[in-house]
């Protein structure tokens, strides 16, 4: 096996120096019951150009070379090639968690980074390195007000991504959460009446994303005087941090719960992405999740080491803020190259481009006499009712290699035919028209 | 370091000082031995009801957390911000400038409680059993 | 190691300030396409981002390059950190994660376009129910502390269907800190369980603790020190009699591959890291991947949407009126997924045998070559990895922490300190089967070397590293006063 760093001649003398004949001595503490007797039924080891063949036909299996308008929390960025170029090095991808803080400061110093880019971004005080993804984030954030309030009532905005919320009522299924979904207006926005009148005593966090699921804005101000009406908390949801080149950052809220993928993470097929959990300096203690800090070594030279380690689950076990232990750190890492290559002026340009391509294609669904739904300010998606059904374009679609978008039926079937359309900066304009066209 | 003659201490290493229906307590010198370094000390509000053999704060070093137990009930009349600002104290001085919380005793005090060569003995037998 | 070259060397290290101090006003390193729609002014835009870095290209390059080179990898050298197994990372691996289709396939495109995706995740399915011998599986958890919270709540869902409300899980105390941290998650309390004088459970305490309110017995097989439970079938019988259920972490399966199935000997639940056992990159701390393969009775319970074949073609049921629901958005780490199956499908039923056989080898190994030096606290036999204590160095002031330290200068990474917390001063080893013998002989020699070191002059291990970049950091000051992002001083802030 061409992964395997010996031979029979050096496993034969390794034995002899344990004083054993066979390997099958060092199982023989197994009982026999426990043994497999027989070889797995798993294809004997294939040379790397036959996986290479399997993988290709599959690739090809799953619309390679298609343009596709589908968002809803996976965003198609253009990537910079040096980002898989930089993470390929082996010390990066092959490294574990930093434990070892004198062979890690690579690792340490660019999470410091990542955390110092988060908070710049968001203008919170505190992030932390890294959650699973966006849908766990708002599932951590809402344990983390729970914590900070004593309190345990859940408001969420029924515009928050489907899956986030499904996520959260599998995970706190056996907790008293109680939880209440806030339905949205014709403006596509928060029902504002509805929200202050959901919001009580016992409520912990009041829960809104922007841009939301269908793409239009929320006022991050108004939520978080309702939600701080009621002592409560405001945790502001973002499903694509390009978002955030362009948009008023969440001050007004006490934790962002926040989806890195836009940010130069593959879309691939749903994972791994990278989320992050950004506060307030007070509510550092409450943090989930890895933080790494500032020290000074014994000759007074920087470095950087993971700290405030008691809020884990290594030391505080059932006790502890979270049950995670990993945090993502090759994809935040990605993201961490991406926000350094756009800096200050290109992610606000980049924005700037998404910006204008969902404008002018909501513009020419409705030249083309499609209804977009939801006139309230928006950034790089939109809701569009069809003038036929989906499935009589889907021929055409996939003549010309285009994904239209994604049906809302399933999810909100008040709103009928409706597609949900995002345009990022890779699409262009001769893409929108094809689209408009084959619909 | 010697445990002070008119301590009390309690099996997971808190010291309890009573002067009338007052009460200072804090953490001994075998317990932040134990821990190490000192970073962290949470201590409750001024008014909350610590109830005799509860956990009412806890004490973190880099790599431990611990919480605190109450040795007696009652009320806290007063809690140590200067410990809370410098929780090295806890290190320096345990049982001194880093006492954590002044209980205005309520009931009885834990009869579990030891008197100082006792509580010296039961150290002595914690040591030998590692 | 007497006839080698010894295995630490000097080489030139740069420094390299943080990025926002690099960082100058006007530079970049993008350029945007030209835009081809009319621009749109936002009425309600941020003001800039603050202090946001403004670098080149080719400083980003050199960044975190120079970065990169304070960091130690597999492909550095021996990584046997116990519990974690630092395997080989193929690099055909990465490739087809990257191939076009995969890479930038879209989760919520239509099914009949993402067959090649339903097709991978299915054959990936398939191998792990055979490596487990379990009957149902889904790959959504996003990492093995997530598949430990999927599980647990698969049992509770379970239980609650037939109407047996349990209170309590128990954890034998040398468990990984996220089994206890995920039973309160899912809204259990915890109940240690001691070890026997073996490292193994003790039955007579399962026998008492195993109550009518015991929902699940959580175990580690091999546990963290090791050792494989070789009461396992009393254990799970015991646990099943009294109505409750048997979870295995399978953080260790990389002692059992091809040699030993969780299926055959009791297991209702458990989780595999497709990180560890199946040599998806660490990625210097995730993401990971952490499936949860399931018997038949918890398998209606499994999230949504799970996997089926329908007429010869993968498809994803979402009519699944018991499932707990979803734990993550999407199908989980799917970059993940096709990674495992590229390792599986290049060692084959033959090489994932060889892999078990050769990791358990290199483990009883090292275990031989030093048990004279530094105790064994357990002498059960170990399988893939092996754990000493440090308490004959200890009696010089030498712990666990230190030795690992002075390690770094001998050129290798360290092993796990100080876990699991059932051994005092615990140096926990995972050579894994990518560490070749000659360089666990050095290894080996080092250790050695470091224990004379520990006799004679002891302040070398206690002040140790040496040798690197920085020596050891003030972790007292950095948790008492704790700075967590970079801030303009007063001066740059006034210029900017």
């Amino acid at each position: 096996m061409r992964y395997l760093p010996t031979s029979d001649p050096i496993r034969q003398r390794m034995l002899a120096d344990l004083g054993l004949n066979s390997i099958d001595e060092l199982f023989s503490h197994i009982p026999e019951y426990c043994r497999l007797q027989r070889p797995l039924n798993i294809p004997k080891g294939q040379a790397e150009a036959d996986i290479i063949r399997f993988f290709r036909a599959a690739a090809a299996e799953n619309a390679p070379g298609f343009t596709s308008f589908v968002g809803a929390g996976a965003y198609h960025h253009f990537r910079p090639t040096h980002v898989d170029t930089l993470i390929s090095r082996g010390e990066w991808f092959t490294a574990y968690t930093p434990y070892q803080p004198e062979i890690s400061q690579g690792t340490l110093q660019s999470i410091f980074e990542f955390q110092t880019m988060i908070c710049q971004l968001t203008g919170q005080d505190v992030a932390n390195a890294g959650m699973y993804d966006g849908s766990t984030a708002l599932h951590e954030a809402c344990m983390m007000a729970a914590r900070v309030t004593g309190r345990s009532g859940m408001v969420v905005a029924r515009s928050i991504h489907p899956q986030y919320r499904q996520v959260l009522r599998t995970l706190t299924r056996y907790r008293d959460f109680p939880t209440t979904e806030v339905g949205f207006g014709t403006d596509g926005r928060i029902d504002v009446a509805a929200l202050r009148a959901a919001v009580n005593s016992g409520t912990a966090a009041v829960a809104v994303q922007s841009p939301n699921f269908f793409g239009n804005l929320e006022d991050w101000e108004q939520a978080a005087e309702i939600a701080h009406g009621a002592g409560a908390l405001l945790i502001a949801v973002i499903t694509d941090p390009v978002s955030l080149g362009l948009l008023p950052p969440p001050e007004a809220a006490d934790i962002v719960a926040m989806e890195l993928q836009g940010f130069g993470i593959p879309v691939g097929f749903g994972g791994p992405y990278a989320g992050i959990i950004a506060s307030r300096d007070k509510f550092v203690r409450s943090l989930p999740g890895r933080l790494v800090g500032e020290a000074r070594d014994s000759e007074g030279r920087r470095g950087f080491v993971l700290t405030l380690s008691t809020r884990e689950q290594h030391i505080r076990r059932e006790k502890a803020t979270s049950n995670i232990c990993t945090n993502q750190a090759l994809c935040a890492l990605m993201a961490s190259i991406f926000m350094a290559t756009y800096g200050k002026q290109g992610l606000r340009e980049l924005a700037e481009q998404n910006l204008a391509k969902a404008a002018y294609a909501a513009s020419a669904f409705t030249a083309a006499g499609a209804e977009v739904l939801f006139p309230s300010p928006r950034f790089h998606e939109f809701v569009v009712r069809l003038k036929r059904p989906l499935a009589a374009s889907k021929s055409a679609l996939k003549k010309a290699k285009l994904i239209a978008g994604l049906p809302l039926n399933e999810h909100y079937p008040e709103l009928g035919e409706a597609l949900l359309v995002c345009v990022t900066e890779i699409i262009t304009r001769e893409d929108i028209d094809r689209l408009v066209a084959a619909l | 370091m010697p445990y002070p003659a008119n301590f009390r201490f309690t099996p997971e290493h808190e010291w309890v000082a009573v002067d009338g229906t007052q009460a200072k307590v804090g953490i001994t010198d075998y317990a932040q031995k134990q821990l190490g370094d000192i970073v962290f000390v949470e201590l409750p509000a001024v008014g909350a009801e610590l109830v005799a053999g509860q956990a009412f704060g806890t004490v973190e070093s880099v790599k431990a957390v611990s919480e605190i137990f109450a040795p007696v009930s009652g009320t806290v009349s007063a809690i140590n911000s200067a410990l809370v600002q410098s929780p090295e104290l806890l290190n320096s001085d345990p049982h001194g400038a880093a006492w954590m919380v002044e209980v205005k005793v309520a009931g009885k005090a834990n009869d579990k409680l030891m008197d100082a060569a006792a509580y010296e003995k039961f150290v002595a037998e914690e040591e030998a059993s590692h | 190691m007497s006839s080698s070259t010894p295995r630490a060397s000097r080489h030139i290290v740069q420094n390299e300030d943080l990025l926002f101090e690099v960082s100058s006003p006007g530079k970049r390193g993008y350029q945007l396409p030209a835009l081809d729609v009319p621009a749109v002014t936002l009425a309600a835009a941020r003001r800039e981002i603050p202090d946001c870095p403004e670098v080149s290209e080719l400083e980003v390059i050199r960044h975190f390059t120079r970065l990169s080179t304070w960091n130690y990898g597999v492909d550095t050298g021996i990584y046997p950190l116990g519990s974690c197994t630092m395997k080989y990372n193929a690099r055909v691996n990465e490739a087809v994660t990257r191939l076009e289709g995969l890479g930038d396939g879209h989760p919520l495109q239509p099914e009949e376009l993402s067959q090649g995706a339903l097709r991978i995740m299915q054959l990936l399915s398939e191998y792990l129910l055979e490596i487990t011998g379990m009957d149902a599986i889904t790959l959504q958890p996003a990492a093995g502390a997530q598949g430990e919270l999927t599980g647990i709540l698969l049992v509770r869902a379970a239980l609650t269907a037939r109407g047996d409300a349990r209170k309590k899980v128990l954890i034998p105390d040398s468990a990984h800190g996220t089994n206890p941290a995920t039973a309160a998650i899912a809204g259990y309390t915890v109940e240690n369980l001691k070890s026997n004088p073996d490292g193994t459970v003790d039955m007579a305490s399962l026998d008492r603790q195993m109550t009518r309110d015991v929902a699940a017995l959580m175990l580690t097989n091999p546990n963290t020190l090791g050792i494989f439970e070789e009461d396992i079938h009393r254990i799970a019988d015991l646990v099943h009699e009294r109505g409750g259920m048997l979870y295995m972490d399978g953080a260790n399966m990389n002692a059992l591959v091809g040699r030993s199935r969780p299926g055959d000997f009791g297991v209702d639940v458990m989780h595999l890291n497709l990180h560890k056992t199946f040599s998806t990159p660490h990625g210097g701390g995730g993401p990971g991947s952490g499936p949860v393969a399931v018997k038949k009775t918890l398998e209606p319970y499994l999230p949504i949407p799970v996997l089926r074949v329908k007429r010869g073609k993968p498809v994803l049921d979402y009519r699944r009126p018991k499932s707990i629901g979803r734990v993550r958005a999407f199908y989980g780490n799917f970059g993940m997924f096709t990674r495992a199956l590229a390792y599986i499908m290049a060692n084959g039923s033959d090489g994932l045998k060889q892999t078990t056989e050769d990791a358990v080898l290199n483990a009883n190994y090292i275990r031989r070559k030093l048990q004279d030096v530094f105790a064994l606290p357990y002498p059960t036999p170990s399988m893939h990895e092996v754990v000493f204590s440090d308490s004959i160095q200890a009696a010089q002031g030498v712990h666990t922490g230190d030795i690992a330290k002075r390690l770094i200068d001998y050129g290798f990474h360290p092993y796990t300190v100080s876990f699991p917390l059932v051994v005092r001063g615990a140096m926990m080893i995972e050579p894994t089967e990518s560490a070749n013998q000659r360089e666990m002989d050095e290894f080996i020699a080092a250790l050695r070397a470091i224990a004379e070191e520990s006799k004679n002059t002891p302040e070398l291990v206690t002040g140790a590293p040496h040798t690197t970049k920085i020596s050891r950091l003030d972790e007292v000051a950095a948790a008492r006063n704790p700075v967590l992002r970079w801030r303009p001083s007063k001066s740059e802030a006034a210029q900017s």
